[in-house]
């Protein structure tokens, strides 16, 4: 690891002037993904701010939404009551992500920062776009089996890692951001960038911005919301396909849903495509099948991961007509 | 730089880029808390900060300044075992020994938030207030604790006496 200086940042304004004032400065949250890479020489920040201090606290909003501060912990959110009420797909989404230990580290604001966990951006010796932009990409001819088939390019086909943002992109939550040039909000499905060809670009923020909160909107339909995941081991993995999906009926009409999908994308991926073709339509069969269709005619799978197609469907098609069948029943989960 | 460890406040001058667990195995001799796989992948350097059980691999020692943390070795109080030590004697919750001391912290702190009714991913009701123990509940919670000589069945059984004796909920099999 590289040698590098270390200030505590008392509140998010401090920690932006003391970015701003070091050179090659990164943000340190919980840790758990930032050491990993600085150990790999992957991430070799000159300075490291660490933003643990900022709000924790989970606040209600006026409509009945909550206000989360970044440097919440991962298992103080899945923990909280409130969350486990009205979002328990955000709950299940972060339970269901690394162990217990991390999540007692990790922080909301780290986890929607985290890298892809892509063994080829790992592997100094490989060849990395997002590492080393132009460098080329061996995963593309390598191995590939957790790599993405959504928002994929010709230069990256990493994963986005987190669960937790899965969860979030179909709450249409929203970040708070905090910078040198001042406040701003983002909806979070503009969070995370398509790699296209600079897959070192990431997301949206500025040089030195800062995430301070995230704020997750009042949604009734989330009450009865479900984050499913399928890996290779029953816990502690990473998501080969994992669905996050909640339905509103109106008789036999599917007046709302929300449907968002990790393991398959290069970021956390709200399956819009499916969400247009469900609304307004009757809850059948037919409808699952043509709107799981229209989010699968974008996937761009690869030999080693064509499987994630055939998975994602099934794992879409299971879902929502569990979501349906529940809504039926008076909704209970 | 000052920690208190084991109850002990203790003091050290070190790098940055020093992590809690060679903080601990390399400054103050308290090598009970093993390096494993120093990525955060196998729980062996399990130690608790104030309760919380985390992997002191990840941890950089700087950021951890000021807090309470427990080892293995703080574990017993005068001279008996923790309740969850003797049981993994008691259950063979081990072979080799090499992941015990992150197996033991880590079932510690798990213990402190099954007390704090905190679900976990096989949790059918997330919305319940109080959580259902049962053996997937043990297994899902201890997932971070790798034991690559398999003594996972005596590391459940102890744990499950353990949880039996202080909560009085009896897991089955």
């Amino acid at each position: 690891m590289r040698a590098f200086d270390y200030h505590q940042a008392a509140d998010g304004t401090q920690a932006i002037e003391q970015a701003v004032r070091c050179q090659q400065a990164e943000y340190l949250g919980g840790g758990t993904n930032l050491v990993d890479l600085m150990r790999e020489t992957v991430e070799r920040p000159r300075t490291l701010i660490d933003v643990t201090r900022l709000s924790r606290d989970i606040t209600d909003t006026d409509g009945g939404g909550l206000i989360i501060g970044a440097a919440a912990t991962n298992a103080a959110l899945a923990g909280d009551a409130r969350v486990r009420r009205r979002y328990p797909l955000l709950a299940r989404a972060i339970l269901s992500g690394a162990s217990a230990q991390i999540r007692n580290m990790a922080t909301v604001g780290g986890n929607l920062l985290q890298r892809t966990r892509c063994a080829y951006f790992y592997d100094t010796a490989t060849r990395c776009n997002k590492r080393e932009p132009g460098a080329g990409c061996d995963a593309l001819e390598g191995f590939h089996r957790y790599h993405a088939i959504f928002g994929t390019s010709s230069s990256c086909i990493a994963t986005h890692p987190s669960d937790m943002a899965v969860a979030l992109v179909a709450l249409d939550a929203r970040v708070h951001l905090r910078g040198p040039a001042g406040d701003r909000q983002l909806a979070i499905t503009e969070l995370h960038r398509e790699p296209g060809e600079r897959p070192d670009l990431e997301t949206e923020l500025q040089p030195e911005e800062l995430i301070v909160a995230v704020e997750v909107p009042p949604l009734a339909m989330a009450v009865h919301s479900q984050y499913r995941k399928v890996r290779d081991r029953a816990s502690y993995a990473f998501a080969l396909v994992s669905v996050a999906s909640m339905v509103e009926l109106d008789g036999d009409i599917i007046a709302d849903t929300r449907l968002a999908l990790g393991g398959v994308g290069t970021k956390p991926w709200r399956a819009w495509q499916a969400e247009a073709a469900l609304r307004g339509q009757p809850a059948t069969a037919a409808t699952l099948a043509a709107a799981v269709d229209a989010e699968l005619a974008a996937a761009r799978p690869l030999p080693g991961n064509t499987f994630k197609v055939e998975l994602a469907r099934r794992l879409m098609i299971a879902e929502l007509s569990q979501r349906l069948s529940d809504a039926r029943n008076g909704g209970d989960a | 730089m000052q920690w208190t460890i084991n109850g002990q406040v203790r003091e050290a001058e070190v790098d940055f880029r020093t992590s809690l667990l060679d903080l601990l195995r390399e400054q103050f001799q308290l090598s009970g808390t093993k390096k494993g796989c120093n990525q955060g992948a196998c729980g062996a350097c399990t130690v608790l900060v104030d309760g919380e059980r985390i992997n002191a691999c990840l941890a950089l020692a700087v950021q951890y300044q000021g807090r309470e943390i427990t080892t293995v070795e703080g574990l017993a109080e005068h001279g008996k075992l923790h309740p969850v030590q003797a049981a993994f004697v008691e259950h063979d919750g081990f072979q080799c020994g090499y992941c015990t001391p992150g197996q033991l912290c880590s079932a510690v702190g798990m213990i402190g938030e099954l007390e704090r009714d905190l679900p976990s991913a096989v949790t059918a009701d997330l919305a319940a207030g109080q959580i259902e123990w049962q053996r997937d509940e043990l297994r899902e919670r201890m997932s971070g604790n790798l034991c690559r000589c398999g003594a996972y069945n005596g590391i459940a059984d102890a744990i499950a006496a353990v949880l039996a004796e202080e909560l009085g909920e009896e897991i089955a099999r």
